[in-house]
């Protein structure tokens, strides 16, 4: 999973990607790449749209999963979530960002938004950190 | 006049873990009011602090957002369904 989003970075830089995690009980099952639909500019900015979004969680339910959260990459920026991240977010939603200098992927963290949305909390991210291997990953609180 | 409304996953904490439930209103303004008195929970999420429903927030009644269409003033009937549906949005 972590290995699929770096890649996924990397391809998009200097644009930011974006996708959605889908599995069970933290476990990471599949990371689904959508597409940046921003109209803000997309060195800065993503989007998921309504449809995609209704199609992540269908997908989910499918494979008898469940929609985890989403990820997306900051662009020669630190892995760590802006207010435009904070401001935008849903609550019990896993947040992976990673970091992408220069084109090369770098650091990836977990980010969950408090209740009274007034901060993110650091979650615990899990499995192929730093392989190229694609088996399973674990996110949670 | 209960009409129904599909909860996405995010939302699912503050209403009981139901993926469906029903309010009752005449417009989906009102039915908004209702579901939010029921599950308090929802208020923050669906609201800004000018009381605004946030612009990620998305509100369907069947397949069409309400944006296109009388907005909260929308009329509704027992036979639509309402659908709250997030849009993702974040960056550096």
């Amino acid at each position: 999973m972590a290995a699929a989003i770096r890649r996924h970075g990397e391809e998009t830089f200097p644009h930011e990607c974006c996708g959605a995690l889908i599995g069970r009980d933290d476990g990471v099952v599949a990371a689904v790449p959508l597409p940046n639909t921003t109209e803000e500019g997309p060195r800065r900015r993503f989007l998921v749209r309504p449809s995609d979004y209704r199609m992540a969680e269908q997908k989910a339910t499918d494979l008898g999963s469940e929609l985890l959260g989403f990820y997306h990459s900051h662009p020669d920026h630190p892995a760590r979530p802006s207010q435009f991240d904070l401001d935008h977010a849903w609550p019990n939603f896993a947040y992976v960002i990673v970091s992408v200098m220069s084109g090369a992927a770098r650091d990836m963290t977990v980010w969950y938004l408090q209740d009274d949305r007034s901060r993110f909390d650091e979650g615990t991210l899990n499995g192929d950190q730093d392989s190229d291997s694609d088996s399973a990953s674990s996110v949670h609180r | 006049m209960a009409t129904k409304i599909l909860i996405p996953t995010p939302l699912r904490p503050y209403t009981d873990k139901q993926e469906a439930v029903e309010a009752s209103g005449a417009t989906v303004g009102e039915l908004l009011v209702d579901l939010t008195t029921k599950y308090s929970g929802l208020k923050a999420h669906l609201y800004n602090e000018q009381g605004k429903l946030r612009s990620f927030v998305n509100i369907y009644i069947n397949d069409e957002d309400i944006r296109y269409l009388q907005k909260d003033q929308t009329p509704v009937s027992a036979t639509d369904t309402i659908s709250i549906i997030p849009s993702v949005a974040g960056g550096v």
